[in-house]
């Protein structure tokens, strides 16, 4: 019996003084498999040790790829985030954020079972109650979903949203089928209810090729695909009509690039024209759509050093409301304490540090008012 | 501005199109149940020819799966890229405030009350015992 996560008594309005930024897209890392056993019922406990799974080590973060760690972030043991005191140096003391949103990419959607994924998918997100959010107040997470069965995926939801400190629900990129499919609707409906935005992280559960012609041979291939899946989940989202019969939801896209989006949005907008008569439903224009519903962390911004390109780029979304701060500590997306790009006016800054995550993430301001 | 005699009103049955000359102006005549609706010929995307494309109904949806199919034969489609288009209005449906073709005050007017007026009939002679076409350009 896996009970309900109550709500913590240790949400508490900690945070007096104005905020400097809240990082959206923060990657605690589980040691090894042997850190969940604690939160797994004793069958699956014994079954792990039965029979010998040690390890379910996801291709998506290699451990000793630079892009998964930034070298100054590593221990000398080459951990790196394992411990609460890794965040509270590097993000709150280092970055200067003061509040930050865990998103776990241990790799539970690799698990084939449907039993056994919604087993270590509850124990991880229980690890990551008691073992980071338990132990500093200025930390909230992502409910990680069992995607692979909706009933799961919701009921893993219902568990956990009774504890605030979760501000959304997380699912990865790479699935089994497109996220606008109306078998996934259950989901989208409870998390409108809950007012709990939808977290689409980088990242596959390898069900299908992460490239759309088949499988690449390498791991840059592999990063680099990540931004053609969320081009085409964004396009199901938008065209299966998940907006239209949820128009409350918002989509917090992670890790998935940022410049890519306009002139995509461009593409899929000048085809919507032509085509709509398919969808009817999507009755105007995508981008207006994204605009509302749809929001991505910062880092990988994805765009050269100079600050008027920066700029320009980011006047194309048309719109101050959608990126949000992150760090995507610990993977290697900047040097230094430089997580805001050049060129970025201090006004927005602002809005992406902070007013835009309390606008997309209700639950954050129930702490910070 | 002048007006055109384009075409007696027997040459476009209803549900048909005629592409017509007014003043140099490519115009195409669309028959919805007897009324008559003029457009100009020049989709505002990359300059389709109206004339060519599809009659189609309105589909709207009130939510995801629910088809609601109105209006038949009142929807234009470009030939190139099958923006829709209002026969009624000239409006775009997929952005009406600012993509429009121009629309045209089409009469139908008798033989016998042509034949004497300041009217432009370039193309056939007006015999007084039939209707005609008639467009301000």
């Amino acid at each position: 019996m896996i009970a309900a996560i109550m709500p913590s008594t240790a949400v508490k309005p900690a945070l007096e003084t104005p905020l400097n930024a809240i990082d959206c897209d923060v990657h605690p890392n589980v040691p090894n498999l042997r850190a969940l056993i604690p939160y797994m019922e004793p069958y699956w406990r014994d079954s792990i040790v039965d029979r010998g799974i040690d390890a379910i080590d996801s291709a998506s973060y290699p451990p000793n790829s630079p892009l998964t760690a930034r070298a100054d972030w590593r221990d000398a043991d080459k951990r790196v985030a394992t411990r609460v005191e890794d965040v509270q140096k590097h993000v709150f003391d280092g970055l200067g954020a003061d509040i930050a949103i865990l998103n776990s990419l241990y790799g539970v959607q690799l698990v084939l079972n449907e039993d056994m994924a919604r087993a270590f998918t509850r124990a991880l997100n229980d690890w990551v109650r008691a073992e980071w959010l338990d132990r500093d107040p200025r930390l909230r997470a992502s409910i990680i979903l069992p995607m692979h069965n909706v009933e799961h995926a919701v009921d893993e939801l219902e568990r956990c949203a009774g504890d605030h400190r979760f501000v959304q629900a997380m699912m990865l990129v790479g699935g089994e089928t497109p996220l606008g499919r109306r078998h996934y609707w259950p989901i989208y409906e409870r998390l409108e209810k809950l007012g709990l935005p939808l977290g689409v992280h980088a990242g596959s559960s390898y069900r299908n090729p992460v490239t759309s012609l088949g499988w690449p041979s390498y791991y840059m291939e592999d990063y680099t695909a990540q931004a053609q899946g969320f081009q085409s989940q964004l396009t199901s989202l938008i065209t299966e009509g998940v907006f239209a019969h949820c128009p409350g939801l918002k989509v917090v896209l992670m890790e998935s690039g940022v410049t890519w989006l306009p002139g995509f949005m461009w593409r899929l907008q000048k085809f919507w024209r032509g085509l709509r008569f398919e969808t009817p439903w999507v009755d105007r224009p995508p981008m207006d759509i994204v605009r509302d519903n749809v929001r991505l962390t910062m880092q990988p911004l994805d765009a050269p050093d100079d600050p008027e390109i920066v700029a320009r780029l980011i006047d194309h979304f048309n719109s101050d409301d959608m990126l949000l701060f992150a760090s995507d500590y610990p993977h290697w997306q900047f040097d230094g304490a430089a997580a805001m790009p050049a060129g970025i006016s201090a006004a927005l800054a602002r809005k992406i540090k902070v007013d835009n995550p309390l606008a997309t993430y209700p639950r954050l301001r129930e702490t910070t008012a | 501005m002048a007006r055109h005699v384009v075409a007696a009103s027997s040459e476009i049955a209803p549900g048909d199109r005629k592409l017509v000359d007014a003043g140099g102006r490519a115009i195409v005549i669309f028959n919805l149940g007897g009324e008559f609706f003029a457009l100009a010929n020049r989709c505002p995307h990359q300059a389709g020819e109206l004339h060519k494309g599809k009659l189609c109904g309105l589909v709207r949806s009130p939510e995801p799966g629910v088809y609601e199919y109105t209006r038949e034969g009142e929807m234009i489609r470009c030939p190139w890229h099958s923006w829709e288009f209002d026969v009624r209005t000239g409006k775009s449906w997929c952005d009406p405030a600012r993509i429009r073709t121009r629309r045209y005050d089409v009469k139908v007017e008798h033989g016998a009350d042509l034949v004497e007026g300041p009217y432009v009939a370039e193309t056939f002679k007006v015999a007084i015992e039939n209707d005609y076409l008639v467009i301000d350009v």
